[in-house]
């Protein structure tokens, strides 16, 4: 994927930057520009989320796509944020560690890097709280 | 409203098809529409082809006007539209036709689906695929395909007690139906003990969990009803075609285990046809993964909730029970050429209903297709009866 594409949304994945509504009050990461309840009447702006959460489900991801290679296998979950929305995200522990309700903080690691010399992409992956 | 009525089907075997290439599946698949129709080509109004991803599979966009060359349909220079809603584009591509002809815009449409996957790798195809879901928050953090339909699977296991056996006898009533339809690409039976010992792709799912890449093209005709008698004794009624659509993303559904968009593209469909699950004598749903086989029969209305993987257990759904599913094999083994699937399932409501579906043939009257896209963003439904 282009440079650009992962740069645009750095912010996001680095540091859990996501939107909420201040109309009906719903959180989103990842960000929305548009309430899906108010639509235009909503008043969207730019939040931090705490980075805690809750393993909602999960999946220990053995084939994957070349970039993931040197990571496989690994944990996959649907987190749902303190906040009240969920993101999917990669955890890191071991795959029989993982189970649903588990309590999970974000850190910031590397997700990918494309090749030799590639571009490398951070973001934000979870560990047990 | 115009009433509206299929009156020719072709399909290509589906499979591994090194020595065809993406042009050709469709021409074969359309071809044999045509001829199973009675029908010149000329006699044709417009094309709809439902298509994933020529782009990444075979490099290949503008596919609407690449089908219509080499199908021999330039001549007229009649309209042909390639459409695109993931695994769920064949459905599309019939749903378009579908409300081309009952508008009366046009009379006589054909509506296709085709996918040549094996020319490239196994990690592109995995990559290409993933494009199905919310690339940039689903794929770019390593959610895989496969391991968006395990994460349903992990949350309904936990839920509602499904064993991991219940979940591969969907994969081995599938392989049963696939064994006994030629078109099949996997016409092999399987056990039980076969899924369990397969290689883990994403936990819980397993190899023979999966619906495997697929070479194919399917192709449908459609006409007013009041003039399917000019080509058919056999014309097969469009009693309903309803599409729905939910997020991109598994995780901003609102529940995990139920497709939403399912219970939508059902509802409208069995309103619009005023029906309900009890008359569908058979139905093909989307089984991309066996989770997704329970959730549609379930979410479809077939049973309640969670009790879709006793009914598997129980026989109901195998040839001969109270509701046949996937009497094609499914997905899971007559293939899934993912733009040709939606299409395909039309074909085999059709062949039933016509009575030809020998060796697997069910007594049914009123059939019901299941076309899913992603993860359940878009799923398009159809009724069809004689």
């Amino acid at each position: 994927m282009s440079v650009p594409r992962y740069w645009r949304k750095q912010l996001n994945r680095y540091n859990l930057k996501g939107s909420k509504c201040e109309t009906c009050g719903r959180h989103f990461f990842p960000p929305r520009g548009l309430c899906p309840e108010c639509r235009r009447d909503g008043k969207i702006v730019d939040c931090e989320f705490s980075g805690n959460g809750t393993v909602r489900t999960f999946s220990i991801i053995r084939t994957a796509s070349s970039d993931y290679d040197i990571q496989t296998p690994y944990p996959l979950a649907i987190i749902e944020l303190d906040e009240g929305t969920c993101m999917t995200a990669q955890v890191i522990c071991e795959p029989e560690e993982i189970h649903i309700g588990m309590k999970v903080k974000r850190v910031f690691r590397r997700i990918i890097a494309e090749g030799n010399g590639g571009v490398i992409v951070y973001g934000t992956k979870f560990v047990p709280a | 409203m115009r009433e509206v009525a299929v009156v020719g089907i072709g399909l290509t075997e589906f499979g591994e098809k090194w020595d065809t290439s993406f042009r050709n599946l469709f021409v074969e698949a359309g071809a044999k529409a045509l001829e199973d129709a009675g029908m010149s080509g000329d006699q044709i109004d417009e094309i709809f082809v439902g298509n994933m991803s020529g782009g990444r599979f075979v490099l290949q966009e503008h596919i609407g006007a690449l089908i219509a060359d080499f199908a021999g349909l330039t001549k007229n220079h009649i309209p042909s539209t390639r459409v695109e809603a993931a695994c769920a584009s064949g459905g599309l591509a019939f749903r378009q036709a579908y409300t081309t002809v009952a508008s009366g815009i046009q009379d006589i449409v054909i509506a296709g689906g085709v996918e040549k996957m094996t020319d490239v790798g196994g990690s592109e195809t995995t990559d290409a695929l993933a494009g199905a879901a919310d690339r940039e928050w689903e794929g770019l953090v390593g959610a895989t395909f496969p391991g968006l339909y395990a994460m349903i699977a992990t949350d309904y296991m936990n839920r509602y007690g499904l064993t991991r056996e219940q979940l591969a006898m969907v994969a081995v009533k599938n392989h049963y139906n696939g064994a006994r339809n030629p078109m099949a690409q996997y016409r092999k039976e399987i056990t039980v003990e076969d899924v369990l010992r397969s290689t883990l792709v994403a936990d819980p799912l397993r190899l023979l969990d999966c619906s495997p890449v697929t070479d194919g093209a399917a192709a449908v005709i459609l006409c007013p009803l009041e003039m399917a008698r000019e080509f058919t004794d056999t014309p097969v009624k469009i009693l309903a075609s309803s599409q729905a659509s939910d997020t991109i993303a598994l995780h901003d559904r609102r529940d995990f285990s139920t497709l939403d968009a399912t219970v939508a593209a059902g509802r409208r469909a069995f309103k619009q046809a005023s029906l309900t699950p009890k008359d569908i004598g058979m139905v093909e749903v989307h089984d991309c993964f066996t989770i997704a086989e329970l959730c549609a029969i379930e979410d479809l209305g077939f049973c309640a909730k969670g009790q879709a993987g006793k009914l598997t257990e129980d026989g109901q759904t195998a040839l001969g029970g109270s509701i046949p599913v996937n009497t094609s094999g499914g997905l899971k083994s007559c293939g899934h050429p993912v733009g040709a699937t939606g299409i395909k399932q039309v074909c085999e409501i059709v062949e039933q209903l016509r009575g030809e579906a020998v060796g697997r043939q069910v007594d049914a009257e009123i059939g019901m297709t299941h076309n899913v896209g992603g993860t359940g963003a878009t799923v398009v439904c159809n009724i069809l009866g004689v």
